[in-house]
């Protein structure tokens, strides 16, 4: 399994425990007379679950499994894979910080995080495009 | 890859561009109270869960799972490719209803359509599911 599907299989499999100890934390609030703001993280939780773990898992499974693109460079280029990681996994922690934070104590700063992160994993998903769509291919 | 495993695939891939298009949009327009960006949501939605992640599970499917020992090894092809092109009706009808007048009826339109795939998909694959030694 190459380096980079590592890293994003066990990054996705830390997203996973992540996101469902943030579910749970949610629905557990009303229960355990935990604040109930803690709603805001309803979001986080989502994304942690969908981005962080299927996509990642998608994401790392693909580069290693799909057709090779040539003898050169079967995989593509892996600089832009280790881009996609960088890009997807910085968007998606500062979202689950800017994401929260910008309802409980909203200030610019926030709202400028959040801004970057979108850009950051909008980013992360062009260059994974990019990356794999040659390699969709017959034999 | 098939044919049609190559077409589902790359449908995903323009789903899941499209879909993280719509998502950033709609994070930005939370950061900076850009409210109409809210009108995104559906597609964002649909896009990816549907769009992205159950057509290229499809597709991979299609081209991965067993095949059979018949002439036509990955089963009845004609019912797998209405499977995709309703995935695809659903996901369209489903998710661009806010955009169209009068349109409150196409999410429920857009769910008969996607039901109606996941069926023949399901139709489609079961007996490619088989244990080793079959055939």
């Amino acid at each position: 399994m190459p380096t980079l599907t590592r890293f994003f299989i066990k990054a996705g499999l830390l997203y996973f425990v992540l996101a469902l100890l943030t579910g749970a934390a949610v629905q557990a609030g009303p229960f355990l007379d935990l604040p109930a703001n803690l709603m805001a993280l309803q979001p986080v939780y989502f994304h942690l679950f969908l981005v962080g773990w299927i996509t990642q898992m998608i994401i790392g499974v693909s580069f290693w499994m799909f057709p090779v693109l040539s003898h050169e460079e079967p995989r593509g280029s892996e600089r832009v894979g280790w881009f996609v990681f960088l890009f997807l996994n910085t968007g998606l922690i500062l979202r689950s910080v800017a994401e929260p934070m910008n309802v409980w104590v909203p200030a610019e700063p926030w709202r400028w995080l959040l801004t970057v992160s979108a850009v950051l994993q909008w980013l992360s998903g062009v260059f994974y495009v990019s990356l794999i769509w040659g390699r969709v291919k017959g034999k | 890859m098939p044919p049609l495993s190559y077409w589902a695939v790359r449908a995903s891939l323009i789903y899941l561009t499209a879909g993280m298009t719509a998502g950033s949009w709609l994070l930005i327009g939370k950061a900076l109270g850009v409210s109409e960006a809210w009108i995104w949501l559906p597609f964002h939605i649909e896009a990816l869960l549907l769009g992205f992640v159950l057509q290229l599970t499809m597709g991979v499917a299609y081209w991965i799972l067993p095949r059979l020992k018949t002439p036509e090894d990955r089963g009845n092809t004609v019912v797998a490719v209405l499977a995709f092109v309703f995935l695809n009706a659903g996901v369209l009808i489903g998710s661009l209803w806010p955009f169209i007048p009068d349109g409150a009826m196409w999410p429920a339109a857009g769910r008969g359509l996607e039901l109606i795939a996941v069926v023949l998909f399901v139709t489609h694959v079961w007996p490619r599911i088989y244990p080793y030694g079959k055939y």
